[in-house]
């Protein structure tokens, strides 16, 4: 819990979901629903598209394509940082509560924090650090709702600069290898010129073309190191 | 309690367009990620294929801005984020430094364009 509080990102996160409760309001969706998508849905971006979506008139199949597209960088991220929690005695289901939690914040944080906690305590510390921000979120998308009335239209242009503000500086910082500085810039600059395409399915592929060039350059200087 | 939730239609699309899609990815990883061993090559490869697409997320928010966003200049969203990241790197990795820098940036800026 003490982990919930000397994080900066939880202030990120609350003055997110202040937006997100007040987007969800201005969009006239039910209070109940909105902390409904807090709970189950549990990131951030994908919530914001599925309101705005949905809110602009899209049909709910419209909506769910473009929440499953922005949803496929949790794949990664869950593979990569489950290992990180488990034992050899571990089973699938014992990691399954901890994997709902896994979202931007809470990968970079597992990143961060785990290392610390004794291999057998991590997934219960995960549990503990996912339900400690849900609170945080929940009780900050509750204020969002009933405050969006008196917001006024700078404080949400600043909350939405939050969420690519705290991804780049959060992800800079977890980077530990020559390979994830380079995925970061190359993704970063790929994207404009993937985007270009109109694929739909943009974030993937630069991202995965992105993501294996680091590999490959990190590949590459290891075997020259040999 | 009907008022609270709203209409059960919502919340079944709530579920279908915005639980699912993201959930089965989770559970996709937990699939994959719970065979993989912590010093495995693969995951070198996932972690910089998963920095990227959030490289891509970010680049995205910021080229094709979402809702209030949209009201700020191109200029002002980079340079927000461009300020953001030096008082970031000059703190020695303060994330704390580099949003408030960042957020400073796009307030005034907003205040002096009126």
């Amino acid at each position: 819990m003490s982990s919930v509080a000397s994080t900066v990102l939880t202030l990120v996160l609350f003055a997110t979901y202040l937006g997100i409760g007040a987007l969800a309001h201005d969009s006239h969706f039910s209070l109940g629903w909105v902390l409904g998508s807090t709970l189950l849905v549990w990131a951030g971006p994908a919530q914001i598209i599925l309101i705005s979506t949905l809110g602009s008139g899209a049909t709910a199949v419209q909506a769910a394509i473009a929440v499953t597209v922005s949803a496929i960088r949790l794949f990664p991220m869950v593979v990569s940082v489950l290992p990180l929690m488990k034992t050899p005695q571990t089973k699938r289901r014992h990691l399954l509560l901890a994997t709902h939690f896994i979202a931007v914040t809470l990968w970079v944080e597992c990143y961060r924090l785990l290392p610390k906690v004794p291999r057998q305590r991590r997934i219960a510390f995960t549990h503990g650090l996912g339900c400690g921000l849900l609170t945080v979120c929940m009780v900050a998308t509750t204020l969002g709702y009933g405050l969006a009335a008196n917001l006024p239209p700078l404080f949400a242009a600043a909350i939405l600069l939050l969420t690519p503000l705290a991804f780049l500086l959060s992800t800079a910082r977890n980077c530990r290898q020559i390979s994830d500085v380079l995925a970061l810039v190359l993704g970063i600059a790929l994207f404009p010129l993937v985007s270009m395409l109109h694929t739909g399915v943009d974030i993937l592929i630069s991202g995965v073309t992105a993501g294996t060039i680091a590999y490959g350059v990190h590949w590459w200087r290891e075997r020259a190191r040999a | 309690m009907s008022e609270f939730f709203g209409s059960p239609h919502a919340l079944l699309v709530l579920v279908l367009a915005g639980f699912l899609p993201n959930e089965v990815w989770r559970m996709a990883g937990l699939w994959f990620g719970a065979g993989v061993d912590e010093g495995s090559e693969v995951l070198v490869w996932v972690r910089a294929v998963a920095t990227a697409i959030l490289a891509g997320v970010i680049a995205q928010i910021l080229v094709q801005p979402p809702g209030a966003l949209a009201g700020v200049p191109d200029w002002l969203r980079y340079g927000a984020v461009a300020a953001g990241f030096v008082a970031f790197m000059l703190t020695r990795r303060s994330i704390f430094a580099g949003v408030v820098c960042g957020e400073i940036v796009l307030l005034a800026g907003k205040w002096w364009l009126g």
